[in-house]
């Protein structure tokens, strides 16, 4: 392997180029709503309107009523294929993986039209309206959130700290508020970042449901505004930017491949 | 049900011990699934075999074949097929460079850190990204006609058509591309490499008759991948191109809101369709994943 790696900067240095363009091009935008001078005006534009508060907030409550049912759901149950039931393991994979064969606009089309008539007609209040959207968001991020929950659990000898937790009196809610969330910390952690990642900027599910989120108010500027979506998307790429750094503090080496986002 | 299959001592107590409430722990996620999951899918699915009246139809399934939907699955498929091709290609070169090149560590550190991050990007800011660099009035577009002399949308190129969506899509499929082959190329062990050269080997050979095929099941569920993730791909799509251009994920989100294709069965069928490829992705995907496994430790 004595060859020259000349090619391999050059290869490099062309990757950088088409990765780090839009990037700079965004930025670039950005801060150019002031005619000849740079200026952070389109940021100040965004931050004042009001619209993008009320859309940002509705998506965070969204984002961490998700992760709360999120692990409320996949914890325990994943928990309990490990201690009791691995047979049931396959299954329960194989529907963890379901949401990569139905694409995210699939399953709100069905979701639409399974609960807008009676007798499950959810779609009539915003209240039954976000148990759909916080439902549909659950799936579409239950890939990453099982597989973060299942490597962390590998990582522990649940039987053992089971038993040590029944052996000194625990009940199952305590072995599982204060012995499996508490030893899980890490992936709990990233697979709860990485579900809001997602949802924070998601477009499908909250436009279809007609939800006023993030996402939708962010493709809705788009259409008659230049220079604030530029601002917004570079304040979007921080958010993602800093979800995926923190995951990198706090779980380390838990990361793969498999957790690109399912938000196109 | 197993332990019943079991030869047993003393069956009557033996088999009333055994029964256990376990599965009960599993009610929760089985019902969300059903809620959420089959539920809808099911919908869908008996939706494209019922017409209007709720009777068993094929017609649904064959009227597929009307130059819209037919035009739909073409852009489709070729924008997923080009883009896993493209992202597969280029970003085995960048792989490679990575894997192979003797870069310094930290850039090699700093190319799988941002590779974590753009797999990650997509939707409405990427769109964004994308226009502010070669929509019309993009700095990249400005810069070619101004510095180059090079017109780009007088000589053709249009960001809101197939080729536009080509260079966003490839923003998302690269990094993925090189996520997941910089740990397979550096899982090749060297000695490997050094016992073809040790039997007289070229470069060529080794490639050709060792690192490749090791490497097979990998590129393929991996341009599988890729493939998937283009033909699932909406939000991009319709941020960038305002719903103009034909996909199969844009005409059914145009059949979400309003029934454009004149028969909501159609758009029933056009689901059912588009589940079965990606059911087929995802089928052989697993296949490969295994078999790459087995090989790759």
């Amino acid at each position: 392997m004595k060859r020259a790696n000349w090619a391999a900067w050059l290869i490099v240095l062309l990757g950088a180029l088409f990765f780090l363009l839009p990037i700079y091009g965004t930025l670039d935008f950005s801060l150019r709503a002031q005619k000849g001078v740079l200026s952070l005006k389109a940021y100040e534009l965004v931050f004042a309107d009001a619209k993008f508060l009320e859309t940002f907030t509705f998506s965070v409550q969204r984002a961490t009523l998700t992760i709360v049912f999120s692990l409320l759901l996949i914890v325990p149950t994943a928990y309990w294929v490990h201690l009791k039931l691995p047979q049931w393991r396959p299954v329960i994979e194989f529907i963890t993986l379901l949401p990569f064969v139905i694409p995210a606009v699939v399953l709100v089309f069905g979701l639409i039209r399974t609960y807008s008539r009676p007798p499950l007609a959810l779609t009539g209040s915003p209240a039954t309206t976000d148990l759909l959207l916080v439902g549909g968001y659950i799936v579409i991020t239950l890939p990453y959130m099982y597989r973060a929950v299942d490597a962390g659990l590998r990582a522990l000898d649940v039987r053992a700290l089971t038993e040590a937790a029944q052996s000194l009196g625990a009940g199952w809610p305590a072995i599982l508020l204060r012995v499996v969330f508490p030893n899980l910390r890490g992936a709990v952690i990233s697979g709860a970042l990485i579900t809001f990642a997602t949802v924070i900027g998601e477009l499908i599910l909250a436009v279809f449901l007609a939800r006023p989120a993030f996402g939708p108010y962010m493709a809705q500027l788009g259409n008659f505004r230049a220079y604030e979506p530029a601002a917004l998307a570079i304040i979007s790429y921080a958010l993602t930017w800093a979800s995926l750094a923190l995951i990198d503090v706090f779980a380390r080496g838990s990361r793969d491949a498999s957790q690109a986002a399912a938000v196109r | 049900m197993a332990s019943l299959a079991e030869p047993l001592p003393a069956p009557a107590v033996r088999v009333r011990l055994q029964f256990s409430w376990d599965w009960l722990g599993l009610v929760p996620f089985g019902l969300f699934a059903v809620a959420f999951i089959l539920l809808p899918s099911l919908t869908l699915f008996s939706g494209s075999l019922l017409d209007a009246r709720g009777r068993f139809t094929l017609d649904n399934l064959a009227g597929l074949n009307t130059p819209v939907i037919v035009n739909a699955y073409r852009n489709s498929l070729s924008l997923s097929l080009l883009t896993a091709s493209g992202g597969a290609l280029l970003g085995f070169g960048l792989a490679y460079a990575v894997a192979f090149g003797r870069l310094p560590r930290a850039l090699r550190t700093a190319i799988l850190t941002f590779s974590g991050l753009a797999a990650n990007f997509g939707g409405v800011p990427l769109a964004f990204s994308i226009i502010a660099t070669i929509g019309r009035t993009g700095f990249v577009t400005a810069f070619l006609k101004n510095e180059a002399g090079l017109d780009l949308y007088g000589l053709g190129f249009n960001l809101y058509t197939l080729p536009g969506l080509f260079l966003a899509y490839m923003y998302f499929q690269l990094p993925l591309m090189i996520l997941i082959m910089v740990p397979a190329l550096e899982s090749l062990r060297r000695e490997w490499r050094e016992a073809a050269e040790g039997l007289g080997a070229t470069p060529w050979q080794y490639w050709r008759h060792v690192a490749l095929p090791i490497l097979t099941p990998t590129l393929l569920g991996t341009v599988i991948l890729l493939f998937g993730n283009a033909f699932g791909a909406y939000a991009t799509a319709q941020a960038l191109t305002g719903g103009t251009i034909t996909l199969v994920t844009i005409l059914i989100g145009a059949q979400i809101r309003g029934d454009v294709l004149g028969n909501p069965g159609l758009g029933y069928a056009m689901v059912l369709g588009m589940i079965a490829i990606m059911a087929v992705c995802l089928a052989a995907y697993s296949a490969l994943q295994r078999q790459s496994e087995k090989w790759l430790k």
